[in-house]
């Protein structure tokens, strides 16, 4: 073989090699979806899969007759987040419009590492911090004998959603076109109105994918929820009720029941079910952003 | 002053409420944790095991625990991240592949961490046997740091000026010899510091490691990859909810949120200074 032959043979096999890594992610993500449906199929074996998911009772460890129905767990998840998207979502937006057209470009500088900070703070802290700050304030307001119900776990999933939503809308703001305001300006309305009239509608793609990508992280966190909700398995009667997320049924119950029965398939069953919805969320978010940086270019 | 000014004074005084509140919740955040957990610091807490059905003594298991998932994280999702961003910057070309790459990247890092945690127990605990272990939880929280190790290392790579490439593919150099030369020396900080940004993350988790390596009490040191161990997340949550004296453990559970949170903190200041650094040496 000649040396040049040898070279391109080499250059191909590097190339391959990265290749290899890249396709890597997709690989992960088909791999975690099969591994997930494989492990679930053995429990609609004894489960029906309409009333696994319309059913509101779970009782998997009943003496007398095992109920497998994740509705209560489905509605919870909802419930949380849309609490939390209550919150996050008019806090991150006003955050979002105040850097990007009220405030000093000092400011900014200063105040986005500290957004970034929020963000760096692991789920389990914002739950500890959920049950001894958030918790006793919670239940004086509202005069319950204590404070780990969905409100709690909806103030926590917003401050956690809150970066995601800032920085993402705040690129979006900034992405619109400066002919937009210019002509607004010159038009003779104030920054404001230009604010909530141009610029803010003509950012509004950007900031819909922020909030279905904070949605989806407050869909899938675990261990706030789990430390803030109070974890009754029960049909949520209201924000001020205990409830228990898809998320923490998993968490709770997975270190406890034994392998490979129906209970442990189901609950792999969940995270599937859990899998699902958050990959549907994102791609939904992905597919507004994308057309709208497609519409930019 | 006419109607029109009070209404945007307002607003975006409004605006600005909005900011001092995200400000408010994370200083009350910090001086919540840092008052009441730096009582729980001494050198015994650092360095000790715990004691008296934890009740007592110190984290350091947790401590070392975690450093030591931390590291078997970053061994596969560093490399790993830094490969495929490469290929993803320098190699790929704008195919469909090439997009549905970019979007698994995107949704992987939407997964829920629980969704990680199942995946780990049934891929690396079951089918690869490495039963409940550092290497397992390292190799799940390793999954779910690539997606952040990867867009990080492909930011930087996008710094680099196509200049740099053409320059030495002019001189004749193959591809490679390009990327190797003139590419990755300059990258390479920028890719560290985006990986450690995700790295820290990573040493935060707690729902991947908990049914993957994570126990709630040992008394000793791991002292290989396959055996279970200690980390400070899972220990906050066992200090904070399922302890069976909750009240009496508090200072040491604000203790561990204090570390923990220091050591997060710390690590995502030290990215931030590195690349803070290299931006002023890139202007000079």
């Amino acid at each position: 073989m000649n040396r040049m032959s040898f070279a391109r043979l080499k250059e191909s096999a590097i190339k391959a090699f990265f290749f290899t890594n890249g396709i890597l992610a997709v690989l992960v993500l088909i791999g975690i979806f099969c591994l997930l449906l494989f492990t679930s199929v053995p429990a609609f074996r004894e489960i029906n899969i309409k009333e696994f998911l319309i059913d509101k009772n779970w009782n998997p460890t009943s003496p007398v007759k095992e109920e497998y129905g994740i509705l209560s767990m489905i509605v919870s998840t909802f419930m949380v987040t849309l609490g939390a998207l209550i919150i996050a979502v008019p806090l991150g937006i006003g955050v979002a419009a105040y850097l990007s057209d009220v405030a000093h470009w000092k400011v900014r500088e200063i105040a986005k590492p500290i957004v970034e900070v929020l963000a760096g703070i692991p789920s389990v802290v914002i739950g500890f911090l959920g049950i001894v700050l958030f918790g006793p304030i919670i239940a004086g307001i509202f005069g319950v004998s204590h404070g780990l119900n969905a409100v709690n776990g909806s103030i926590l999933l917003a401050i956690m959603a809150l970066p995601t939503i800032i920085s993402i809308s705040e690129d979006s703001l900034n992405a619109v076109p400066r002919a937009y305001a210019e002509a607004s300006l010159a038009l003779g309305a104030s920054r404001w109105q230009t604010l909530i009239r141009v610029r803010i509608p003509a950012a509004l793609s950007g900031i819909l994918a922020s909030m279905m990508l904070g949605m989806g992280r407050a869909i899938g966190e675990t261990m706030t929820v789990l430390m803030v909700t109070g974890n009754a398995p029960a049909f949520p009667k209201g924000f001020l009720s205990s409830i228990r997320t898809m998320t923490a049924n998993i968490a709770i119950e997975l270190g406890e029941v034994p392998y490979y029965t129906t209970h442990y398939y189901a609950l792999f069953a969940i995270g599937l079910v859990l899998f699902i919805i958050t990959f549907l969320v994102n791609l939904a978010s992905d597919i507004i952003l994308h057309k709208y940086q497609e519409r930019e270019q | 002053m006419n109607r029109k000014k009070i209404v945007e004074f307002a607003g975006f005084f409004l605006l600005r409420v909005c900011l001092y509140i995200v400000f408010a919740v994370l200083l009350l955040f910090l001086y919540d944790i840092g008052s009441k957990g730096a009582g729980s610091i001494s050198w015994e807490f650092l360095t000790k095991a715990p004691r008296r059905g934890m009740t007592e003594g110190g984290i350091f298991p947790a401590i070392m625990g975690t450093f030591l998932v931390t590291i078997v994280t970053a061994l596969l999702a560093v490399p790993l991240g830094m490969f495929a961003a490469i290929y993803l910057n320098e190699y790929a070309k704008q195919t469909r592949l090439t997009r549905v790459i970019r979007l698994s990247i995107r949704n992987l890092s939407g997964v829920p961490s629980i969704v990680y945690g199942l995946f780990g127990v049934i891929l690396f605990v079951n089918i690869l046997n490495c039963g409940t272990s550092i290497l397992s939880a390292g190799l799940t929280l390793g999954l779910l740091t690539l997606p952040w190790t990867i867009t990080a290392s492909e930011e930087a790579l996008k710094t680099i000026p196509n200049s740099y490439r053409e320059g030495a593919l002019a001189l004749g150099a193959t591809k490679w010899q390009s990327i190797r030369t003139n590419v990755l020396p300059y990258a390479l900080p920028g890719m560290l510091t985006g990986t450690v940004l995700g790295l820290a993350r990573a040493a935060g988790e707690t729902a991947p490691i908990m049914f993957t390596g994570a126990a709630f009490y040992l008394p000793f040191l791991p002292k290989s990859l396959s055996d279970q161990f200690m980390a400070l997340p899972y220990h906050l949550y066992v200090m904070a909810t399922q302890h069976h004296n909750i009240s009496l453990v508090r200072p040491l559970a604000y203790g561990t949120a204090l570390v923990l949170i220091a050591l997060v903190l710390g690590m995502n200041m030290v990215a931030v200074i590195i690349r803070y650094r290299l931006r002023r040496k890139r202007r000079e």
